[in-house]
């Protein structure tokens, strides 16, 4: 309880607006954040971050590089300057530290998509289509590796539909809009969070940074549950709520798993409170 | 659940729960393996078939060889931010550019060439080379006079804007004068681009005066030819090592073009006999020849074969 600010310990009692959608404000301004930082500059002459996320400068010091972008160069046998390096391992110590999958709940612009396409998809009540194996990403994953190095060439960057939006946001878009409406509609029609959680090969990588994330949200009321399902509906990777939550192969309450993204909205969504943003150390359960 | 626990090799009905779920993993792993790598295979391939660059598209200055710079460039717009004069821009996916890398068109905004180079100074990769430090060196693309019949200065008019704009004028392009034709009376001045000075930053195209440019800048690898690297040019070896390498050649007469100007200097003037010599045939107007075709031909080279 002490690192949880719950307004009201009783449950009957109904929780305001605000911490029913807590977690996704503050993601969606987090996101908004990233990308005003990066447009402050041509939209009003205040320059903080220049580029994108595939590489950028911050106020002019800082390097930030994608770290699958500076594996991928490294891969086609170009040994990038030192400033893409040392953004990389910024980047990559940052996510290690704070959990891989943070990217796609906080920065990745894509999320916003998929988001709405999961929602749209639960509106409409859409149950059909074909989910693809989640461990499709990784295969996704080492496959633009492995293209990378046979063609020479950054290959992936001419469909990534993360560094496709969020330049085309950045620097103006056309054709990348068809990418990112074809995502949308297949998240909403065929697979349900099919981009985020089972095809994107960034995703995967980030999910593999995750393994020692600081970061991480406990089912630590997790005998208040009374099984009403709603985290799983809303959770993009409902897979990570049942070992903490219903202690299968685990004992302790944290969501270890690092495919979770850290969003925060099974917290949002839970009238039972069971769930609270934390760290890795904090094994406390009610 | 007796037949369960049997070792599943009768009907598939009859399989082990394990057997069963090893056959949904091996499904999995497969549908896995098969989706992953046949998207990445994917854009493997669409990046092969999608690199090549179009004829009006210039790479900034300091840019790779093509292949070299699709390697490094991460597409993260650094040198457009630092580009002062906003020239450059990322090509998106569906243009002819590959996606996300940064070019210019010479026609719309031209390179301005600056001193200190920013674009080159912003890119965190190397794809833009910091071994350029001096802008008259950078080779984005390479100037050709792709039009001789519309060119002013080679209707014999004297526009010379592509020249005079240049900013390696008298280096990378040169007024050659020539001898006009047509009037048979003035000099054509035609510009002339010369790719060991030409730094390909496409002010000559934007300025040529015409509704379609006569001079065009393109990538070097579509501008230029090369020779073989084992040619040697005679007069060049020549010069280095003062005098032929192979020794005196045998001076073969030339027959059968006495009295016409055929291998003999342009310069020189040639004037043709005004009279018949006396030692030719008498002086009969000579009969004008028929070709096969049957049409009449005068003057012209006579070889004086006789069926």
């Amino acid at each position: 309880m002490a690192s949880v600010p719950v307004s009201s310990a009783d449950s009957a009692a109904p929780r305001s607006l605000w911490l029913r959608q807590r977690w996704l404000v503050l993601r969606r301004l987090s996101q908004a954040l990233v990308l005003l930082a990066f447009l402050s500059g041509p939209w009003f002459g205040l320059w903080i971050a220049k580029g994108n996320l595939s590489s950028s400068l911050t106020l002019g010091v800082l390097p930030l590089t994608d770290p699958l972008l500076a594996l991928q160069t490294l891969l086609t046998g170009h040994l990038p300057y030192s400033a893409a390096l040392t953004g990389a391992a910024i980047v990559l110590g940052f996510y290690l530290l704070v959990g891989g999958r943070v990217f796609c709940g906080w920065v990745c612009p894509v999320n916003v998509v998929t988001d709405a396409a999961a929602w749209t998809r639960r509106r409409l009540g859409i149950k059909t289509g074909r989910v693809p194996d989640a461990a499709t990403r990784y295969w996704l994953l080492g496959g633009i590796l492995v293209a990378a190095a046979v063609t020479g060439r950054l290959a992936w960057e001419w469909v990534n539909p993360v560094s496709l939006l969020h330049r085309g946001l950045i620097f103006g878009m056309g054709g990348g809009l068809f990418v990112i409406a074809g995502i949308f509609v297949y998240d909403v029609l065929v697979a349900s969070r099919g981009w985020c959680g089972h095809l994107c090969p960034m995703g995967a990588f980030y999910g593999l940074l995750g393994r020692t994330a600081l970061l991480r949200i406990s089912a630590s009321k997790r005998s208040a549950c009374d099984d009403c399902m709603d985290c799983f509906t809303v959770c993009p990777e409902p897979q990570v709520i049942r070992p903490a939550l219903k202690a299968v192969g685990q004992a302790g309450p944290l969501i270890l798993s690092s495919d979770c993204t850290t969003c925060g909205r099974c917290i949002d969504v839970c009238d039972k409170q069971v769930f609270k943003m934390t760290h890795r150390f904090d094994q406390r359960s009610e | 659940m007796d037949s369960a626990r049997q070792p599943a090799r009768k009907s598939p009905a009859a399989e082990s729960p394990a057997s069963a779920a090893r056959r949904r993993f091996i499904n999995g792993v497969a549908a896995a393996a098969g989706g992953g790598c046949l998207m990445a295979l994917g854009a493997g391939l669409y990046s092969r078939s999608a690199s090549a660059l179009p004829a009006q598209a210039l790479r900034p200055p300091g840019a790779l060889a093509e292949s070299d710079f699709l390697a490094a460039c991460v597409r993260c717009g650094l040198c457009v931010r630092d580009c002062p004069y906003h020239i450059l821009k990322l090509a998106d996916l569906g243009e002819p550019v590959p996606t996300g890398t940064p070019y210019f068109t010479a026609r719309q905004l031209p390179c301005e060439m600056c001193d200190d180079i920013p674009c080159v100074k912003a890119c965190p990769t190397g794809a833009l080379d910091r071994e350029l430090t001096d802008i008259n060196q950078a080779r984005m693309g390479l100037a050709a006079l792709v039009d001789h019949e519309s060119c002013l200065n080679f209707l014999g008019l004297r526009c010379d804007v592509c020249y005079r704009v240049c900013p390696v004028i008298d280096k990378a392009i040169t007024l050659e004068t020539q001898h006009n034709p047509r009037s048979d009376r003035h000099a054509m001045l035609l510009p002339t681009v010369h790719s060991d000075a030409c730094t390909g930053c496409g002010k000559c195209e934007k300025s040529c005066v015409l509704p379609e440019p006569a001079i065009k800048v393109f990538p070097r690898k579509l501008a230029q030819g090369a020779l073989p690297a084992h040619y040697r040019k005679g007069w060049e070896e020549k010069a280095r090592h003062g005098g032929s390498l192979i020794g005196e050649q045998v001076e073969l007469p030339v027959r059968g073009f006495e009295g016409s100007t055929a291998g003999r200097s342009a310069t020189e003037t040639v004037v043709a006999p005004a009279t018949p010599e006396p030692s030719a045939a008498p002086a009969v107007p000579v009969p004008p020849s028929k070709d096969i075709s049957g049409v009449v031909r005068r003057g012209g080279l006579d070889s004086h074969w006789k069926p």
